[in-house]
């Protein structure tokens, strides 16, 4: 009796906020991590909106310098860690357990502590910048996201603080979220599902979950080691006490190197399966893009010192680092071609998702060209800290990352709420979004080369042309990002009916079930051929 | 779940921990590791500490190694710092003394601690420190000028190809 009604309480949810509050759904969670990425996301823009606005003319219009860098830090602190990352996260959520064929994640209630760290950590980021506004302190760091921009970050005031037990906080998050995956994708898989039959978006997630495993300590360790510099006497970077200040960039950037994968390869998970689907081919290269994905894993961890070619080490590190680096397009250039090989010659159609597949292979292609110039000793004293490498990163997070994110949105939308989105509203955000992306971006590109340098709130009158330039595209961008609300909106609420199978070839446990899924799904196994 | 499964799941949890445990263990391994490693080899030019005079070999009168000598105030330090020469020929294994010179021009008493640093990187090993005002952070109070000591040696393992080494010192300011 008592079992009966604890399975049937287990269908229902509880309603309102306490099932949001309380729910272990691999779905809810999915839910919640995607809206809270899905948030963020503007948040972030808003800040970079007040950037590009000082940078629209020469001078200093709008903004101290010291407001200017809390500004592009908060900006890349909550895309990277807010926006994108949790993004990535809610999307294995909701689909890994359907893609292996499995209940729910392994570990449901780690999952939910997982999820609600994140709000905290977003407040406890963002309440000293907000603070500055009534006079108290001096407003959040600026010293960059990966903490060490600036040659006073040691003495910089509260707002570093924060931004310690901030990142201490996503540390938690992100290895919780870790630690579910792999275990969910180790035990949990139905039978028959062997490693070599997953979707490739979970390889890439079971990848990116052992990159997080051993980086993000890294990271953590590396802030703790600030924390206890600044407050309680060690002397871990402090050079007059026998520390050193090279050090913290070489354990941020041992961190930070690996974390450039970590928010590139569960896109590049994606990619190929929508590709796929839409080229109505089966993906080209599957074990190539295994080994490629796990090549790039080892290869991460090897090469951190590139973004510091110009702290003084040895011709003879600096050499290897190049070398180690350019390795790196090896494996990169397996998974383009595996890409390019998926959509040969297959019967391609060009709806939304398919866009922004294609919008991400050409966009991180440019991207990831770049970034093989970028290691070069000789060429990178000159590109070093300028607008060159603000652009490069952009083509890489925001045309690889962001866009790999919005294919997966509109891929997966019928299926998480059960409409089809207005498709025409589609298109035009894909192409609003690809020519505004590039008229931001471009221009940077050009003011870098000519030597803009990045972190500066002011800049010489010869870069005033491609700043305006890039300035109206990034306001473009900004608004042209409200039309993909308007388009979510409107298909959670309404829209045609969509059916389980959504596309007509897509592949996957997935597009099995009816959308949107039922609350429990695969209670018992599916059988994998 | 069943039992096993559960149990399956907890197991590789447990292990999972134990792999950020010993990432974090390694992070923290990094510090003396990075300090060893630019120590051995020589890396940033760091050089070592002090060396008993008496471990001075004799001078090969037949070469001659010009020092340079260099100096660099770091940003919230406002003494004035700088060596007595710049330059200065030296024979290798020759103990050689020169001075730097600090003056405190604010009104209150202040502590730094000068940074070495020996280019090229690779040579830090063969440049040999018997006195060092370096070796311990030095006091200044309001308007006081010092006049602080090196004692040095040249290794004559230095490689003749080597024919000048700069030595840098970088003032940082000492709070607390």
């Amino acid at each position: 009796m008592t079992e009966a009604i604890a399975a049937v309480k287990r269908d229902r949810p509880p309603a309102g906020i306490m099932r949001w509050l309380t729910t272990t759904n691999h779905k809810d969670l999915g839910i919640l991590y995607m809206s809270f990425g899905f948030i963020m996301f503007f948040i972030g823009g808003a800040f970079i909106m007040a950037v590009r606005a000082e940078l629209l003319f020469p001078g200093l219009q709008l903004l101290a310098p010291a407001m200017y860098n809390q500004l592009f830090t908060l900006h890349a602190l909550i895309m990277v860690f807010g926006a994108i990352m949790p993004f990535a996260t809610g999307l294995n959520n909701y689909l890994i357990p359907l893609m292996i064929g499995a209940p729910d994640m392994a570990l449901p209630r780690v999952n939910n502590w997982g999820f609600w760290i994140l709000p905290f950590a977003a407040v406890l980021l963002l309440t000293p910048f907000f603070l500055q506004f009534f006079g108290v302190g001096s407003g959040a760091t600026g010293a960059g996201w990966v903490m060490h921009n600036t040659s006073l970050d040691l003495q910089s005031g509260a707002g570093m603080d924060f931004a310690i037990f901030t990142i201490h906080l996503l540390g938690i998050s992100s290895l919780s979220g870790a630690i579910n995956v792999v275990v969910t994708v180790l035990n949990m898989r139905a039978p028959g599902m062997t490693l070599m039959k997953m979707p490739l978006f979970v390889w890439a997630w079971l990848i990116t979950a052992f990159m997080l495993i051993l980086a993000m300590p890294v990271f953590s360790a590396a802030a703790t080691m600030l924390l206890t510099d600044r407050h309680f006497g060690t002397h871990f970077f402090d050079a007059a006490n026998g520390g050193d200040p090279i050090l913290l960039q070489h354990l941020i950037w041992f961190f930070g190197h690996p974390e450039v994968y970590i928010v590139l390869l569960p896109a590049w998970g994606l990619i190929p399966q929508i590709l796929a689907a839409f080229s109505r081919k089966p993906v080209y290269g599957y074990r190539a893009q295994v080994y490629a994905l796990w090549a790039i894993c080892f290869l991460s961890f090897l090469v951190w010192a590139h973004h510091m070619l110009t702290s003084g080490l040895p011709l003879a590190a600096e050499v290897y680092f190049m070398y180690a680096t350019m390795a790196i397009s090896i494996p990169t250039s397996v998974l383009v071609f595996c890409w390019l090989g998926t959509i040969w010659r297959g019967a391609m159609t060009f709806e939304t998702p398919m866009l922004f597949a294609l919008g991400f292979v050409a966009h991180f292609g440019m991207g990831a060209l770049t970034g093989l110039i970028l290691p070069d000793v000789a060429v990178n004293a000159q590109y070093h800290n300028s607008y060159v490498i603000v652009s490069h990163f952009h083509y890489t997070f925001f045309g690889g990352g962001i866009f790999g994110m919005m294919a997966a949105a509109y891929y997966w939308l019928p299926k998480f709420t059960g409409h089809m989105f207005d498709e025409k509203l589609g298109r035009l955000h894909f192409w609003l979004t690809t020519i505004f992306f590039n008229m931001t971006f471009i221009p940077q590109w050009f003011a870098g080369l000519d030597g803009m340098p990045r972190h500066t709130a002011d800049y010489a009158l010869r870069f005033a042309a491609m700043n305006f330039i890039s300035s109206v595209g990034a306001f473009l961008l900004g608004l042209s990002q409200l039309l993909l609300v308007y388009i979510v909106v409107k298909c959670v609420r309404s829209g045609p009916k969509a059916t389980g199978q959504v596309w007509e070839d897509a592949q996957g446990l997935e597009f099995t079930l009816p959308s949107p899924p039922p609350y429990h799904t695969f209670e018992t196994p599916p059988v994998v051929k | 779940m069943n039992e096993a499964l559960r149990q399956a799941n907890r197991r590789l949890t447990v292990r999972l921990l134990l792999l950020v445990a010993a990432a974090t263990g390694f992070a923290f391994a990094l510090v003396p590791f990075y300090d060893l490693l630019c120590r051995v080899t020589g890396l940033n030019g760091k050089t070592g500490g002090a060396v008993q005079a008496a471990q001075a070999l004799e001078a090969d009168t037949a070469r001659w190694v010009t020092v340079e000598f260099t100096s660099t105030v770091m940003p919230g330090m406002s003494w004035e710092f700088r060596p007595a020469q710049t330059r200065m020929r030296v024979h290798p294994g020759e103990v050689t003394r020169i001075s730097y010179l600090a003056r405190n021009p604010t009104n209150q008493a202040t502590a730094g601690q000068a940074v070495p640093s020996v280019s090229p990187g690779w040579t830090a090993r063969h440049f040999n420190k018997v006195e060092c005002f370096c070796f311990q952070r030095q006091v200044l109070q309001p308007g006081e000028v010092k006049e602080m000591p090196l004692v040095f040696l040249v290794s004559p393992e230095l490689p003749s190809e080597v024919q000048e080494i700069s030595l840098s010192y970088t003032l940082f300011p000492v709070s607390g």
